[in-house]
């Protein structure tokens, strides 16, 4: 962002002070992340950088963190890891399909009650964590669901759903619904419209929804806790026990295996949204 | 001529009015029966069991389960003298049953609730009511301790009869009912959950502020610098944001420890003393550092989102005007930013209001919310109808702002990324 020549000398200087409060913020942001990577490779057991790493001296860095996550005995993150992506996995397919088909009937222009509706839909998302889970749990409780894989991932998709939502409601609302109705005067019935006519079309908001309902399902850690007996550990409760109890860099290396998961993440939603800018700019 | 208007009729003879209202509601049924799925499932697993936090933070049935005949008994009683023998009578009839189920010791924790020294004459109680002779139970329970000869103590069963109460909402407020049944508060040293609750706002306040302060400068640079500089910027915001929050959590736990990389660095550059390094986390600012970062995303991205609408000829028109770039900026962009900012600040209010994790980790003592004192009575004191009372205190907070939202913003308008 160059300043114009004919820019006043204090108006120059506010400028630059905008650009370093600017440079803090992004270095506030985004610099806590970047610590755990080197200091997942310590070689020593201490949370801070060693004299050798300062050095930069080879011997100072290894894998053996890594090594104590995948083989060290009685290490829960691989039970944990398993569980994490079962429930995340059914957790997204769950809420993709109940907030999709909601968020169709939600931008029907028929809709009764449309604003009380959603209130309750998106709510999960604006009740507190903790509140959510006190009522999920006295719920599982009841069911006889508590303890178990499919209490869980009931409880995600319950949290899930309001993300995905959100983002179909959102794509729909730049939606041709022309096309539709030439899909049925040629007599194609609703299910075959839907499959082959909306979804291709709304599948960017489909998939960034559902890719929130993951990261809900699989970061989320104030439900679990009330729900999860020792067999449904997940990867956030070893966390959250592991940061409890004591810092142990192997707790590291899981963090940077979760930095990469959700870099890949973020890729793929940046890409969705592009496309999904690009298809709605056709559109219009 | 109107009455011809009035029955236009389709082909097949129904008046098009009929028709047409037809069609309309079966839309509107189809429309309906698609959201209803969704709708069900969390009416069922999720409002529902909100209402039934409800009904347990307010259900004082178990009392009135425990001594029925006590309470039928008391009907008559006016609480001024020591009730009757009929009174001493079904109280020892509903004692006795109790102390044969084994359940004498849960009246016990109950009563003392309300009133202390129950402990001690119940369990002296059950010891001599073994012996006890049949007729003239009045003489012969006031004789096992001078307690049960005390008015007050008789006053403060009597108090447990009805079947709903609101204490635990008033414990929730660090107040009582007392002997003569006015609403007081507890001692003041004794007042931990007004401490939480002015906390909680304090930390969600300053961090909704912080997060403004520090979200403002970097929206307004995304949204203004051309677009491929700000998507890559854009990365600096969204990779946090789409992060596992225990990861984020324990980064700051090793930059903040006291042998950690900020102590370090102010040690470097001089600014305290390697033998005086602060305490960083464990205490409120562990809780203001963490969260403010943590939450300031959810600021940044509705921000952009408003400042991306903005055309950038409008502040130059300002300054053509005549306007100073600060003027020009304070009076025509700063007003056009409004609704970014109360969407963002009450996002991030919201949040913070109800934080858990972070508080529990790095907070200590002096920087948990009042989260972690639901989650603390639901595991470890396991008064749920108590969590559930203070769950619910909050939940009416949150709902509240929420409204506000929903009238500033619009819950459509909310946006993801």
């Amino acid at each position: 962002m160059a300043l114009p020549k004919y820019t006043e000398p204090h108006y120059r200087i506010w400028h630059y002070i905008y650009l370093t409060i600017c440079a803090a913020v992004f270095f506030f942001l985004i610099a806590p992340l970047f610590v755990i990577f080197p200091l997942s490779f310590n070689a020593e057991e201490f949370l801070s950088f060693s004299d050798g790493m300062k050095r930069l001296d080879p011997d100072a860095f290894s894998l053996r963190w890594y090594k104590d996550m995948i083989y060290g005995t009685k290490n829960p993150w691989g039970l944990a890891a398993k569980n994490s992506f079962i429930i995340a996995i059914f957790a997204t397919i769950g809420s993709v399909i109940l907030g999709t088909v909601a968020a169709l009937g939600l931008s029907s222009r028929h809709m009764p009650y449309k604003g009380l509706i959603m209130a309750v839909l998106i709510s999960p998302m604006i009740v507190p964590l903790i509140i959510s889970g006190v009522a999920i749990f006295f719920f599982m409780a009841k069911a006889g669901l508590a303890a178990t894989h499919t209490g869980i991932v009931l409880a995600h998709i319950i949290l899930g759903t309001p993300f995905v939502v959100i983002t179909v409601t959102a794509t729909l609302s730049g939606f041709d619904h022309s096309v539709t109705r030439a899909a049925a005067s040629l007599g194609s019935d609703p299910v075959n419209t839907f499959m082959k006519i909306t979804l291709p079309l709304i599948l960017p908001g489909v998939i960034s929804g559902g890719l929130f309902a993951f990261v809900t399902s699989f970061d989320e850690v104030v439900v679990v806790l009330f729900l999860a007996g020792l067999e449904n550990t997940t990867i956030p409760i070893q966390m959250w026990t592991g940061l409890r109890e004591q810092l142990s860099p192997t707790i590291l290396a899981v963090a940077t295996c979760l930095i990469i998961l959700s870099t890949l993440i973020l890729v793929t939603a940046e890409l969705l949204r592009r496309r999904s800018e690009r298809l709605r700019g056709i559109n219009r | 001529m109107s009455s011809e208007t009035n029955q236009i009729l389709t082909t097949d003879g129904i008046p098009l009015e009929v028709s047409l209202k037809k069609a309309e509601r079966k839309n509107k049924i189809k429309a309906f029966l698609l959201v209803a799925p969704l709708l069900l499932f969390l009416i069922i697993t999720y409002v529902f069991p909100i209402g039934d936090m409800l009904f347990r933070s307010i259900d004082d049935k178990m009392v009135t389960q425990m001594l029925p005949k006590t309470f039928k008994a008391m009907e008559n009683w006016d609480g001024q003298e020591l009730p009757e023998e009929e009174v001493f009578a079904a109280f020892h009839e509903d004692f006795v049953k109790l102390v044969e189920d084994k359940r004498e010791g849960k009246l016990s924790t109950q009563l003392n609730y309300t009133k202390n020294g129950f402990k001690s004459i119940i369990k002296k109680l059950r010891r001599a009511s073994k012996k006890f002779e049949e007729g003239n139970y009045k003489e012969q329970i006031m004789a096992v301790h001078k307690r049960w000869a005390d008015v007050e103590y008789w006053r403060a069963i009597q108090r447990r009869a009805p079947e709903f109460t609101g204490q635990k909402y008033l414990k929730g407020m660090d107040m009582y009912v007392n002997e003569e049944g006015k609403i007081v508060s507890v001692e003041e040293d004794r007042r931990i959950h007004r401490v939480l609750w002015l906390r909680t706002l304090e930390i969600a306040f300053f961090v909704t502020v912080f997060c403004f302060l520090m979200a403002y400068p970097i929206a307004h640079l995304l949204a203004t610098l051309p677009m491929k500089y700000s998507n890559l910027l854009m990365i600096c915001v969204l990779l946090p944001f789409w992060t596992s929050l225990l990861v984020r959590t324990a980064s700051w736990m090793i930059l903040l420890q006291q042998q950690g990389i900020v102590n370090d660095f102010f040690v470097g550059i001089g600014l305290v003393a390697d033998n005086n390094r602060p305490e960083m986390m464990y205490n409120k600012t562990g809780s203001y550092v963490a969260m403010t970062q943590i939450l300031l995303p959810f600021m940044v991205l509705p921000l952009y989102s408003v400042m991306k609408t903005i055309s950038p000829s409008l502040m130059r028109a300002g300054k053509s005007l005549g306007g100073t770039p600060f003027v020009a900026f304070w009076k025509v962009y700063f007003p056009l930013t409004i609704p970014g900012i109360g969407a963002g600040c009450l996002l991030v209010f919201i949040l913070a209001i109800g934080y858990y994790i972070t508080p529990a980790l790095v907070g200590g003592a002096s920087g948990t919310l009042i989260s972690n004192q639901i989650a603390f009575h639901m595991k470890s004191t396991l008064d749920w109808s108590f969590a559930s009372a203070m769950g619910l205190m909050l939940l009416s907070g949150v709902l509240v702002i929420y409204w506000l939202y929903n009238k500033i913003v619009g819950i459509d308008n909310i946006k993801l990324g």
